[in-house]
């Protein structure tokens, strides 16, 4: 050896690369739930309120499917098939519930004004919310997640297979959702409804397929994100929408509402600051960190990060 | 003529809120035909061509196409039985590229080669578009655009087409263009051509019929020739 590593540096090393780690976990499932967000605003300039209430029914759906499968014995013998069927499911399901949601809230007020479509919007999340309340209780409900607790350990430094299960699980939707909207016959007819109605209905688009369709995939991608949080945290509750909803929502504002990478930035940044913050500022005010930088976006630069300019990744 | 039409607009009323657009416009068009519409600035004209392709609902009336009555339907159902518009200020979806406009005039159609052949086709005959194909849409001119936007509605495979101002905002060279191609269309291809123009005397010498449109009425219609000929014409429309 010829240098002593400064056992303090590295310690400090240490602490940064978790941190980045959990960042980059934590903005990972922002940046799912902030699609919906944004790409629901692109197709029909709706900030769906109700949106946060998806990424909660995901989380419960989730959990009462991974018990299901274990009394059936799955988790002990195929667990990842366990796992995977329960995600695959339960987005199904939460994109079902979006177009139920779109159907009767939103499509009715098409051509109404804005105001009355947010209203409803909101309507729909407290309804949704009580729902979800009322039928699954107030009490935390634990998520069984000990069967993936295993992990990494390098020094001091803790990836654990959950993490790992979700970062990567959340590449490979954000790449498939790119590849989706961007390389797609039905994502060319997608960006072209968040241009001009009239025009698709031109060319033999139906923009009420395509904006069924942009809830069911906001809303599976969302869900996705639900149980990799109560995956994540260990349980789930009713009103869990609410927090990670609003951030996601600065997160979207962030990276310019209506453009895709901009919504990933943008989650991912929300995530980072949150983390970093609380990691290195204060864990008490772990919560305020995204709304200073939504208040901050909106008084600096409210068309975001990849706002106007940066036209290509818009929906 | 004993021939059936293959438009017939009967009585149509339209409004825009407590606006009423259209009050009771009668026309036909015959297959083969290019029919054009004359009229001053909000007579009527693109709210005629948007309540036939039923993207403007209408208040009463009927609308027949290929001796079906269409009024009432989805606007998304009608460009896949051949009835097709380039829309008023052309439409261009500015954020896609020329060549996703172009496939997107085909997005119904299920025949893979016969479209690829469709968008060569396009291509040879605006060449241009080939060499704009991958730069957004909104980046082309304005003479450009109105290429693409016919360029996209031929991807359709048109068996009636609606073209609201095509020579609008152009100079002369591209409007003679345009024009060319339009007739080029009707004679080569049997498309039949139902033209919005304000350049009256243009679209009247592209027509073989007209009809005169003055607030939401049709006040006359006449073949093509005649029209040109009329003097009340030539003082209102053609500025003498
Ligand atoms: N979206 C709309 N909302 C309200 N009124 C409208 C709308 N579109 C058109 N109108 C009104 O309907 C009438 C007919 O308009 P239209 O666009 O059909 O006229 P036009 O003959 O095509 O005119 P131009 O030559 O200027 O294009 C006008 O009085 C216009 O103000
Ligand atoms: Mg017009």
């Amino acid at each position: 050896m010829l240098y002593q590593a400064n056992p303090q540096a590295e310690e400090a090393m240490e602490y940064f690369i978790q941190q980045l780690i959990n960042g980059l976990t934590l903005g990972g499932l922002y940046a799912l739930i902030a699609l919906g967000y944004t790409m629901v605003y692109g197709v029909i300039q709706l900030i769906n309120f109700a949106h946060g209430e998806f990424f909660a029914a995901g989380g419960y759906v989730g959990v009462i499917l991974l018990n299901f499968f274990a009394g059936r014995g799955l988790m002990d013998t195929h667990p990842w098939l366990g796992l995977f069927g329960a995600f695959a499911l339960t987005m199904a399901y939460c994109a079902f519930l979006a177009m139920a949601v779109e159907k009767v809230a939103y499509k009715p007020l098409r051509h109404q004004s804005r105001l009355a479509v947010l209203l409803s919007a909101l309507g729909m999340s407290i309804f949704l919310q009580n729902a979800l309340m009322l039928t699954q209780g107030v009490f935390d409900k634990p998520y069984p997640g000990e069967k993936f607790s295993g992990g990494l350990v390098f020094g001091d430094i803790r990836i654990s297979v959950l993490q790992m299960m979700i970062v990567g699980l959340t590449i490979l939707l954000l790449v498939g959702l790119n590849l989706l909207v961007f390389k797609t016959r039905i994502g060319m007819a997608m960006r072209a409804t968040a241009q001009d109605k009239v025009m698709t209905s031109l060319v033999a688009i139906s923009s009420n397929r395509i904006i069924s369709l942009t809830f069911a995939i906001g809303a599976g991608l969302a869900a996705a994100a639900g149980i990799m949080f109560g995956l994540y945290y260990g349980s789930v509750r009713y009103d869990m929408g609410f927090v990670p909803g609003i951030k996601a929502f600065a997160a979207a504002v962030l990276g310019g509402i209506g453009n895709i990478t901009g919504a990933m930035l943008g989650g991912l940044i929300i995530g980072m600051v949150e983390i970093f913050g609380a990691g290195y500022i204060s864990g008490q005010y772990k919560d305020v960190f995204a709304f200073i930088i939504l208040i901050a976006v909106l008084y600096f630069k409210p068309t975001g990060i990849m706002g106007e300019n940066v036209d290509d990744t818009r929906v | 003529m004993a021939v059936q039409p293959i438009l017939e607009l009967k009585e149509i009323h339209a409004s825009y809120g407590s606006i009423k657009a259209l009050k009771g416009i009668s026309l036909r068009v015959y297959p083969g035909e290019i029919v054009a519409i004359i009229g001053a600035n909000g007579a009527g004209k693109s709210s005629t061509l948007m309540a036939t392709c039923c993207v403007l609902p209408i208040d009463r009336g009927e609308i027949w196409y290929n001796g079906q009555p269409i009024h009432g339907k989805a606007a998304e159902s009608l460009p896949p039985t051949g009835l097709c518009q380039v829309p008023e200020g052309r439409r261009i979806f500015p954020r896609l590229t020329v060549d996703e406009n172009l496939r997107l005039g085909a997005f119904h159609r299920k025949d893979k080669a016969a479209v690829e052949k469709d968008r060569q086709h396009m291509f040879s005959l605006f060449p241009i578009l080939r060499d704009r194909r991958k730069q957004h849409g909104g980046t082309l001119s304005g003479g450009e655009q109105q290429m693409l936007a016919i360029a996209r509605a031929l991807m359709t495979r048109p068996k009636l087409l609606l073209l609201d101002e095509p020579s609008l905002g152009l100079a002369p060279l591209i409007v003679q263009q345009i024009f060319d191609i339009i007739h080029d269309i009707n004679q080569k291809d049997g498309t039949t051509i139902l033209l919005v123009e304000q350049n009256a005397n243009l679209a009247l010498q592209a027509a073989s019929r007209g009809y005169v449109l003055e607030t939401g009425t049709i006040t006359l219609e006449d073949d093509a020739k005649k029209l040109l000929g009329n003097p009340e014409i030539r003082k209102a429309y053609l500025g003498e």
